[in-house]
């Protein structure tokens, strides 16, 4: 039902623009006299209705993951905003602004009020306490899974408004409609994926729009408006980082292309001082706009302003040229000493941090791959394959290169803005891909220009075709105005054909996007990864819900101070659903503390057993996928555990786990590998199962082999609880032997 | 400014001199605004660099203050000067409405900030 809705609107949104025109048209032939006011009226009428359907239709395609599954929370990072969104609801923002967690990275714990982000959560507890006030009695579970869908629509309407800005309203409107739907940002938006991203996307284009919208007026108040968009943004993400030094680099280039203007100074200046400062008040990003080197480049731009404005100035008030060279140099020189010199100082003497790990990785693909292992180790931290790329932007991948060059065409400082956003955040996509995100809005606004410009160039031509053709006919009004078009009809004879061959070939590739969109929505980006599905034998679903068992039974059997160790990233959602303590946490900002996990399931059980008594480790939760053939369990995250147990303990080694560079589970594996506790946990009794008809017992189907040793013996632990398809273990520390 | 030996400088400064005496007094109003905010920034640098920046939140909204507040008064400048083309559409009026909005924005986030 809904992706049939879906693609009649991918229809109205792609025949928007010729629709105006065409309409306006026809009526032009019934009244003459209110010509002008009717077709604005009607026009504004087209385009409210038209962004209304984009904008619902911006949430019902997010709702796919609901009606597959249920309204419940995605993934990892979901379940710790959810739990500190439930914590600002019960106990109040003060209590929250000072939150210390005990539950999580036993034993140091972690203070959360100054370590997070706080803009998702507060605005979800703003929503559901209007809510609450109006009355509506709503749970905050569903106001956090419907969180981003709604800003998902929020978004086209900056989109459409950006749009509006920088090209024209037509172009806005088919902004709004590719952005409602694109892939790559519904991949971090469907109902349920309570992340951080899906406020900030709306954030980040805000503030953009807001800027240009000021680079443009020149007006301090819209500038403000950015500046606090701008704080939003960082009150929401990490990735404000892009925005602080994406602007200062576009103000770079006006000024270099000699493009600066009065109204660049108003609108930067103010929004980088009434922008750092507020952003400064968000306890998690603190003085970094003055201590860390990558705020570095706002602020040089900042005195690079002030000094250009200065010269300007001077420049206006002399009239003797020779004169200006010689104060010019002597201002430049001293300028870029005095800058230089500071900079120096303030890396020199550590006042100014030097530049982090994951901004290298930024920069350099391969920095990560070398030196940090825990970025590298996360997936959506790869880089970005070419059918992602296709996946997450279908035709606009192709539209994309179009736009920029109608960009190019008619430069100003709005599109020179855009094309900007566009090239640099194409880049960071294809670093890492979880940065398509960055890169959406920009490909759908300049892929957006390039479809917008063209039906229009296609429709022009249409429409003086028609308009000759009434006018021939009635033989009223304008005969000379007829035959003017007539003599440029002849010239080129084909011409109308073609553009409306041209016309249909863009509906249908506008109506393919539409279908893939839908069809990837509803096939890839909906699946929470709490609950998975799989086809079964008779092609009917199965549903394994065996995190929640899982989750459930540590809740319901275990004692409530009991901590729990596991692999970093199942940290949120057992402190969220099991409400247990855990050692690590999805927030790595501890690499010894994961390292030392990550030795432990390394090591033989006797030295495991001695680290987990160190950590008052109770139980131990390993997540195993050989039974159902789940990919993404422990055993084949396995190595990651190595490699960042090794970065830290020498002790561990990563050949001593391999054969001849192989990694496997067989027989053949390495001696280390099969009895390291990681995999005497996940395989412990498995060696009695039959998994597969045909195969012999311990047959592992996420591996595709028969296991290497199928009599695993525990000694300081015993098997907990074994969810119903064996995707959870858990087991239960035993407490030392008596001495004597 | 002139640090260059001999007459250029000179010459250099009187130019200026002569040519500043033309604007208009409104504008020298805002000049003289702006250069107090920036020598009462220079100061508490100067103030930081002897004493030491302990409680840093005061120091920056204190530097912050006077550098938003002179930075804010230099659009307010080049808003309501005649000469700039650009801005031929925006009334007086409402530049300054504008500046007092962020004004009051940038005392109050500093006021916060101060500690």
């Amino acid at each position: 039902m809904v992706g049939k809705t879906e693609s009649q609107n991918g229809a109205v949104k792609a025949t928007a623009a010729p629709a105006m025109n065409l309409e306006s048209d026809l009526f032009s032939n019934f009244s003459f006299k209110s010509f002008k006011l009717k077709t604005k009226q009607q026009e504004l009428l087209l385009r409210v209705s038209i962004l209304g359907l984009v904008y619902i239709l911006a949430f019902i395609t997010r709702l796919f993951s609901v009606l597959r599954y249920e309204s419940m929370i995605h993934e990892f990072d979901p379940y710790f905003n959810y739990r500190t969104t439930l914590f600002l609801t019960e106990k109040g923002f003060y209590e929250f602004w000072n939150w210390f967690d005990s539950e999580s990275w036993y034993p140091l714990g972690r203070i959360i009020g100054g370590t997070l982000y706080p803009g998702l959560m507060v605005t979800a507890a703003f929503i559901y306490w209007t809510l609450r006030f109006l009355r509506f009695a709503v749970h905050i579970r569903e106001v956090c899974v419907l969180t981003a869908p709604f800003f998902a629509s929020n978004t086209t309407v900056v989109a459409y408004f950006f749009g509006k800005e920088i090209w024209d309203s037509g172009a806005g409107l088919v902004a709004a409609a590719f952005i409602a739907i694109c892939p790559g940002y519904i991949s971090r938006s469907v109902a349920g994926s309570y992340d951080n991203e899906g406020v900030a996307i709306f954030a980040l284009l805000l503030t953009f729009y807001l800027f240009v919208k000021a680079v443009n007026t020149g007006s301090l108040a819209w500038a403000l408006a950015s500046a606090f968009g701008y704080f939003y943004m960082v009150s929401a993400w990490g990735g404000y980082v892009f925005i602080i030094n994406l602007i200062p680099l576009y103000v770079l280039v006006l000024l270099i292309t000699g493009r600066y203007s009065m109204r660049l100074y108003v609108a930067y200046n103010c929004m980088y001082v009434l922008g750092m400062l507020l952003a400064m008040q968000i306890r998690f990003v603190g003085f970094q706009h003055v201590q860390s080197g990558e705020h570095m480049a706002a602020m040089g731009v900042f005195f690079l302003m002030q000094v250009f404005y200065f010269l300007d100035w001077v420049k206006y008030m002399l009239s003797d040229t020779k004169l200006f060279q010689a104060f010019l140099r002597i201002t430049v020189t001293s300028a870029i000493a005095v800058g230089a010199l500071a900079l120096g100082v303030g890396t020199a003497s550590g006042y100014i941090s030097p530049w982090t790990g994951r901004f290298y990785s930024l920069l350099d693909p391969t920095y990560a791959k070398d030196n940090i292992p825990i970025i590298a180790s996360v997936s959506e931290h790869q880089p970005t394959a070419w059918s992602s790329f296709m996946f997450d932007f279908h035709i606009l991948l192709f539209l994309f290169p179009a736009g920029l060059y109608f960009c190019f065409k008619k430069l100003s400082d709005a599109t020179i803005f855009i094309v900007m956003y566009g090239l640099t955040s194409m880049y960071f996509a294809g670093v890492m891909v979880r940065l398509i995100l960055v890169a959406t809005p920009a490909v759908c606004l300049i892929s957006a220009i390039a479809v917008s410009a063209t039906i229009k160039n296609l429709t022009s031509l249409l429409r003086t075709k028609s308009k000759t053709a009434v006018a021939g006919s009635s033989k009223g009004t304008g005969g000379s105005k007829a035959s003017s078009k007539a003599s440029f009809d002849q010239s080129q004879p084909f011409q109308k054909n073609g553009a409306i061959a041209l016309l249909l070939g863009a509906f249908y590739l506008l109506s393919k996007y539409a279908t893939h969109c839908t069809w990837v929505t509803s096939e890839a980006y909906s699946s929470p990864s709490i609950v998975l599905a799989a086809r079964g034998a008779h092609g009917n679903r199965v549903i394994f819900d065996d995190y929640r068992e899982a989750y459930f039974w540590l809740r319901q059997n275990t004692p409530p101070d009991a901590k729990v160790m596991s692999w970093w990233d199942y940290g949120y959602q057992i402190t969220a659903m099991g409400n247990r303590t855990v050692i690590v946490d999805n927030n790595t900002w501890n690499n010894t503390h994961i390292a030392t996990v990550g030795r432990a399931m390394s090591s033989y059980e006797d030295e495991a057993y001695e680290i987990m008594r160190s950590l008052d480790v109770d139980y131990v939760l390993v997540v195993f996928g050989g039974v159902t053939g789940y990919s993404s369990d422990d055993i084949n995250k396995f190595l990651w555990m190595v490699r960042i147990g090794g970065g830290v303990f020498p002790v561990i080694k990563e050949p001593d786990y391999l054969v001849n560079g192989d990694y496997r589970v067989d027989k053949g594996a390495a001696p280390k590998m099969l009895n390291c506790l990681m995999y005497k946990l996940s395989y412990y009794r498995f060696g009695e199962l039959v998994t597969e008809y045909g195969k012999p017992p311990g047959y592992d189907r996420a591996r595709g082999v028969e296991i290497g040793n199928k009599d695993i013996k525990l000694e300081h632990l015993e098997e907990a609880f074994t969810t119903s398809n064996w995707i959870v273990r858990i087991y239960k520390v035993k407490p030392p032997n008596n001495r004597w | 400014m002139a640090r260059s030996t001999g007459k250029d400088a000179q010459a250099l400064f009187h130019s200026l001199r002569s040519a500043y005496a033309a604007t208009p007094t409104t504008l020298k109003i805002i000049d003289l605004y702006v250069g107090f905010a920036v020598f009462t920034a220079l100061i508490q640098v100067v103030y930081m660099a002897i004493v030491g920046s302990f409680p840093f939140n005061s120091f920056l909204s204190g530097v912050l203050s006077c550098v938003g507040t002179a930075v804010l008064a230099v659009c307010l400048r080049i808003q309501v000067n005649k000469d700039n083309k650009e801005f031929k559409d925006l009334p007086p009026e409402r530049a300054f409405a504008d500046f007092v909005l962020c004004n009051l924005v940038l005392h109050l986030v500093i006021m916060n900030f101060l500690g």
